[in-house]
């Protein structure tokens, strides 16, 4: 009992001592990023820290910024966000949906912090939410999908059942059943953001269920490669997956942040930023199309091409007529689905093999 | 020339205090070389780490905010060990005294008068982790089932029945769909002290201390205690050796679902991943570090709770990857419990010619 009171004040002291050596010069605006997974993921976060990686080279020494990576969704993260907070960074980026409420949390106890949450729909005055319309990526990567499938099967590996993962299903599907309506997507959900065994064991078994190509939506190239080595063709995201994976990749929906985080950091800086509910699209450079695999012949090639000037020129991927799962119209033709409908979107169009849990 | 390891009979009062010293300094030295080779500045690591942890309020806040699971499971594991019965099963019965008290917070709880509905939460948690507990107390007392293998085997039945209550019908059904339960009713949070600290933490010396009174101040902990030194020496003198475990048991797990239901109200104030973070794991390391004693446990739950919050700093001021905070909880944590061997034996090295017979080895636990 004593030597552990003891050796308990010995930490103190020795971490008291030590305690004024951290403190640090405090000019340059101070930013952390709290990510979902590592980096290294080559997926969503890979694209979060090059969305970072620009800002710094763009700002230079303007800016300062700190990351943390594999931080759970969870009571855990307000305390991670709540630590950069306290220790004095002027602007904190959480980069996935199951941050939103932690973040609010933060957001209402530190007013003079700029927070910026990814992918949500909650806002503060100090708290705005960024997103982009991946969907009209996947769209494109979609038409390809449709036109290079044999078994009429793709399988879809498919993170949590929210807007956000209903809306890309969705859209992809469009794409699908816009080239090829005899085409069903089929959803298996893993519920994770990045668990490489799981994911990988969605993709096969979709791929035992004869599915011969292979979507997805989380973060790790898992999926990409399960296809690859039954020899079936994926589409990626997040990144461009092919550039990791090879050209059984026949094209990937990306998200492209710098833009978005160069411009938010600036009016940080010059002390203009407002609270704000982001949400590009493929015209805004936010999300994009990567570039298609050799395997994808020029017939196709030139569809999507055509399909994504429509887009760029304004025409919505969420255009009537759209037919939920049972075959009934939803939107008829001449309507288009209003943004927030698309935003807590929680049902399937038709052609979707599965349910919204 | 033999090395070996011999008991020693008294522990002299230097030792107390030179070993954990020791081990610390080990500790500070394995981490500071693991720093270097990944080419970052040992003492502004360990800076970071201790004002991150003990260096501001919030800090504090946060270390204490760990702390209270992590000395409730410990003592919880602690009581059972007492007995030596293993209770590997904290976590389990953390989280299902987690769901106990979301429970009764989100389906009795809007239709309770509210003072009611906090004190209900935490008793149903109390509840819940003694039910859970009791089932290895059962069939260890009844059947003689080991019971480290069927605590160990609940923890992840009680883990997936969370998973599947707030994946499936707890659901929150304004949550947009994310996993997670929906909100408690504020009647059902317990109070914040400072930062993210609750009012859980007065559970701390309040159970610490009647652990303690219990073994040493009363018939039933003496009891106790000649059970976990000798069974059989119990049973000669007509001590109820089985009941007495079960009982014991059930008070360890019921310790055990109270850090779960301050887990709930407390912090996430919903049911949500995140509850089973390995406390329950954890516990046994601060159990065997506090040598069971009750009173000791609160304060190295305090230091592993410092460790768990600093090695976030690691990564979070010094752009060090998250693997290295963990590596370096290792190894404070190792030379600490490898120093405790110290107080217990002393080495001696032994020409070829001592007798064996002198020497007392090494056996189970130490």
């Amino acid at each position: 009992m004593k030597k552990l009171v003891l050796g308990v004040l010995v930490l103190a002291i020795a971490f008291s001592l030590a305690a004024p050596l951290a403190a640090q010069a405090k000019k340059p605006l101070k930013i952390a990023f709290v990510y979902i997974g590592p980096p290294g993921d080559m997926g969503w976060t890979y694209e979060q820290d090059r969305g970072r990686l620009a800002a710094v080279q763009h700002f230079g020494n303007k800016i300062e910024t700190k990351y943390i990576e594999n931080v759970p969704e969870g009571p855990d993260a307000e305390r991670v966000i709540r630590q950069y907070a306290a220790a004095g960074f002027d602007m904190i980026f959480t980069t996935s949906f199951g941050y939103m409420d932690p973040t609010l949390a933060v957001a209402k106890d530190f007013p003079k912090v700029i927070f910026e949450h990814c992918s949500g729909y909650k806002t503060a005055p100090n708290m705005a939410t960024y997103f982009g319309r991946i969907e009209e990526a996947r769209y494109l990567t979609g038409i390809i999908a449709g036109r290079m499938t044999k078994s009429n099967i793709i399988g879809y590996a498919a993170a949590f059942p929210i807007p956000e993962v209903v809306r890309g299903i969705n859209g992809f599907t469009l794409g699908v059943k816009s080239v090829n309506p005899k085409a069903q997507v089929r959803v298996v959900w893993t519920n994770t953001w990045y668990d490489p065994v799981k994911e990988r064991e969605a993709a096969v078994a979709l791929l035992d269920s004869g599915a011969d190509i292979i979507a997805q939506h989380q973060d790790t190239t898992e999926p990409q490669k399960a296809a690859q080595e039954r020899g079936k063709y994926s589409i990626g995201y997040d990144s461009d997956m092919g550039k990791f994976v090879g050209d059984s990749v026949l094209a990937s929906a990306v998200w492209e942040w710098s833009t978005y985080y160069i411009d938010t950091i600036q009016k940080a800086l010059d002390g203009t930023w407002k609270t704000h509910e982001y949400w590009g699209g493929l015209k805004d450079n936010v999300v994009k199309l990567s570039s298609l695999s050799p395997k994808v012949p020029a017939s196709v090639v030139a569809e999507v091409e055509a399909a994504k000037k429509k887009i760029l020129d304004g025409w919505s991927i969420f255009s009537g007529p759209i037919k939920d799962q049972s075959g009934k119209v939803v939107y008829a033709a001449g309507q288009v689905v209003p943004d927030d409908k698309q935003l807590s979107m929680d049902w399937f169009v038709e052609g979707v093999v599965g349910k919204v849990q | 020339m033999r090395i070996v390891f011999e008991k020693r009979k008294s522990r002299a009062r230097g030792i107390l205090f030179a070993v954990p010293a020791l081990s610390f300094m080990i500790s500070m030295l394995l981490s500071g070389i693991v720093l270097l080779i990944a080419g970052a500045n040992p003492f502004e690591t360990f800076a970071s780490m201790a004002s991150g942890a003990f260096g501001s309020s919030n800090g504090f806040s946060e270390t204490l905010v760990k702390t209270i699971p992590l000395a409730l499971t410990g003592l919880a594991v602690a009581l059972a060990f007492k007995l030596r019965f293993w209770n590997i099963g904290a976590e389990g019965q953390l989280v299902l005294g987690g769901i106990a008290s979301s429970w009764v917070a989100l389906f009795l709880g809007p239709s309770l008068p509210e003072p009611l509905v906090l004190p209900l939460c935490i008793a149903a948690g109390f509840a819940a982790g003694a039910l859970w507990a009791g089932i290895p107390g059962l069939l260890k007392t009844r059947l003689s089932v080991d019971e480290t293998l069927v605590t160990l085997m609940l923890n992840y039945v009680a883990i997936l029945f969370a998973e599947y209550l707030y994946y499936g019908p707890w659901r929150d059904p304004k949550g947009y769909g994310f996993p997670g339960s929906a909100p408690f009713i504020e009647a059902a949070w317990l109070p914040r002290i400072f930062g993210r600290a609750h009012a859980g933490i007065w559970f701390i010396p309040v159970i610490a201390l009647l652990f303690w009174v219990l073994l040493r101040r009363t018939r039933w902990g003496f009891e106790l205690s000649i059970i976990g030194a000798s069974p059989r020496a119990a049973r000669y003198q007509g001590i109820a050796v089985q009941r007495n475990i079960l009982l014991a048991v059930l008070l360890s797990g019921a310790i055990a679902g109270l850090a779960g239901a301050c887990e709930v109200t407390g912090i996430s104030h919903r049911l949500q991943q995140g509850l089973n973070l390995g406390y329950g794991f954890t516990a046994i390391i601060i159990a065997w570090m506090s040598q069971l004693n009750p009173l000791a446990i609160p304060f190295v739950a305090l230091l592993m709770g410092g460790i768990l919050v600093g090695g976030d700093q690691v990564q979070m001021m010094m752009g060090l990857p998250s693997a290295m905070g963990t590596v370096m909880q290792g190894l404070i944590l190792f030379p600490m419990l490898a120093g405790s061997l110290f107080t217990e034996y002393r080495i001696r090295v032994l020409s070829g010619k001592a007798k064996k017979s002198k020497v007392a080895c090494v056996e189970g636990e130490a």
